[in-house]
């Protein structure tokens, strides 16, 4: 690994290494004096008669130093860090080993799941114990440690799927990720408007509401948003547009806030997991996913 | 022995301060002073010598990292994720210096109570991160993070251009003169809240996402 600028710093490293090493035997060597016969005193005093002795070093103490020494040089044998030598046993060599051995234990079980159907990988305990693992490192962040999500973060453990509930399109879904938009119709529709076509959305899934509102609201709904809810408000499962007939709402059912997100209109983004997470993984979290639903 | 060979260095503070500065400083031009003579350490390239994609922060980022480092999110999060596989298989592939060379102090962090952020960058939409950073509970009911719900107002954006121009004297910054020239413009109106999305946003996504 030609990493430095120019070989000149490998010499100066090895060099600077060897150097102080070195230097360190020739202290050691110097101090390895023979214990005198008499004790010299430093030949200053404090306090009337307190004398400093100029002892050797002891030999316990000294022997430690040449046990360091001697470790730095076998570590330096073993490991990289005297130029370019043993660069298998680095940090980096040493990631690709563990991963190696992780993928060679954990491999043969992914595959056996990724060849399986994903109905069948949804009914296997071992899987929904790797998939539930899974989902909580990387999905409940948003859709919640249960599943259950929060607002903007669907509710994966119902039966609403904006985007379909086929098992496969599930795996999409987590594979490439989605962007859903809600288009503003604040400059569209006058704040009366709106009201009224908040109603006429309420009542589509027989929520409270105000009737004669409800009928205006209608009209509007005929002219800006079959096109993605469709005619009777079942939404699209290809534009990611909900069912607004059904019990679930991703942002929320109240007046306001219908009158909110119709205004200012919503995006938000499910994040593709392709590249991070790799296809055999996903199986197995789509498989979770759909378990988490079938479960209720 | 007549007169001990140390009581020449213990009786001179000089001698005694330039001995001592020699054998402290083997440490740092060993393993400090090299660093600056490495290529992975000074250019955009990955642990392999591949290039990266990596530019310095754009001014709408600079602004989000500023508040990051004021809001001491370094506290509990760190930016660095070790080549171990328990990190690189939560976390995504592990940090490479040539990710760090626009970082002007860099965000490494040594302590983490909440996740690295080394790779957050796309990992939660832009939506998740605006209402996470007002509160976190609102996404992530077992959050422990601090709600900073202050961060939906206006950000100080006068300073951008000396800003830009500092980063020019330290480090390896090359803002060109038409993009100090319209760094104001690109901040103009920015909130808090949506700088730091921005920075975070960008973390880590030139090094290829992968496990």
């Amino acid at each position: 690994m030609a990493d430095f600028v120019s070989g000149f710093w490998n010499v100066y490293v090895m060099g600077l290494v060897a150097l102080s090493l070195l230097f360190c035997v020739v202290v050691l060597v110097a101090n390895m004096t023979k214990r005198p016969e008499k004790v010299e005193v430093q030949g200053h005093v404090w306090d009337e008669t307190l004398q400093e002795y100029n002892n050797p070093l002891p030999r316990w103490w000294l022997y430690l130093f040449w046990a360091t020494l001697i470790f730095s040089v076998v570590y330096l044998a073993i490991f990289p860090g005297f130029g370019t030598t043993n660069q298998h046993r680095g940090q980096i060599a040493q990631y690709e080993a563990e991963v190696a051995r992780a993928d060679q234990l954990y491999g043969p079980i992914f595959a056996r799941f990724q060849e399986q159907d994903l109905l069948a990988v949804a009914a296997d305990p071992e899987a929904n114990a790797m998939g539930q693992r899974m989902f909580l490192t990387y999905c409940a962040q948003c859709h919640g440690s249960a599943g259950t999500g929060a607002k903007g973060f669907p509710n994966l453990t119902d039966s609403a799927w904006n985007w379909g509930g086929e098992p496969e399109t599930i795996k999409t879904t987590i594979l490439h990720g989605r962007i859903g938009v809600m288009t503003p119709f604040g400059s569209i529709l006058s704040g009366e408007e709106i009201k009224d076509v908040a109603n006429y959305v309420r009542s589509l899934s027989g929520l409270a509401n105000d009737s004669l509102r409800a009928q205006r609201g209608k009209e509007l709904f005929d002219q800006q948003c079959v096109v993605c809810h469709q005619a009777d408000g079942t939404g699209n499962t290809l534009l990611g547009a909900p069912d607004l007939t059904d019990s679930a709402w991703l942002y929320g059912s109240s007046e306001a806030t219908i009158i909110e997100t119709i205004t200012n209109g919503r995006q938000n983004q499910m994040p593709a997991f392709a590249d991070f997470l790799g296809e055999a993984k996903v199986h197995i979290l789509a498989a979770y996913v759909i378990s988490l639903s079938k479960g209720q | 022995m007549a007169q001990s060979k140390h009581e020449k260095i213990e009786r001179s503070v000089f001698l005694m301060i330039v001995l001592t500065l020699l054998t402290v400083s083997v440490g740092g031009l060993v393993e400090i002073v090299p660093l600056f003579f490495q290529k992975s350490t000074t250019q955009a390239i990955d642990q392999k010598g591949n290039t990266l994609n990596v530019k310095p922060y754009d001014p709408v980022r600079l602004v989000g990292r500023d508040i990051y480092i004021r809001e001491g999110c370094y506290n509990c999060h760190s930016q660095m994720i070790r080549p171990f596989r328990a990190e690189t298989e939560r976390y995504g592939h592990y940090s490479v210096a040539g990710e760090f060379i626009y970082d002007h102090p860099f965000q490494w962090g040594s302590k983490r109570t909440g996740p690295d952020l080394a790779r957050v960058g796309g990992r939660y939409s832009d939506e998740w991160q605006r209402i996470h950073l007002l509160n976190p509970r609102d996404v992530v009911p077992e959050s422990n993070m601090p709600a900073y719900y202050w961060l939906d107002r206006p950000a100080k954006v006068a300073d951008i251009q000396a800003k830009m121009r500092a980063l020019n004297l330290v480090g390896l910054h090359k803002y060109s003169e038409e993009e100090i020239a319209a760094a104001p413009a690109a901040v103009e109106g920015l909130t808090e809240l949506d700088a730091v999305v921005a920075y975070l946003q960008g973390l880590g996504t030139a090094l290829q996402n992968v496990r």
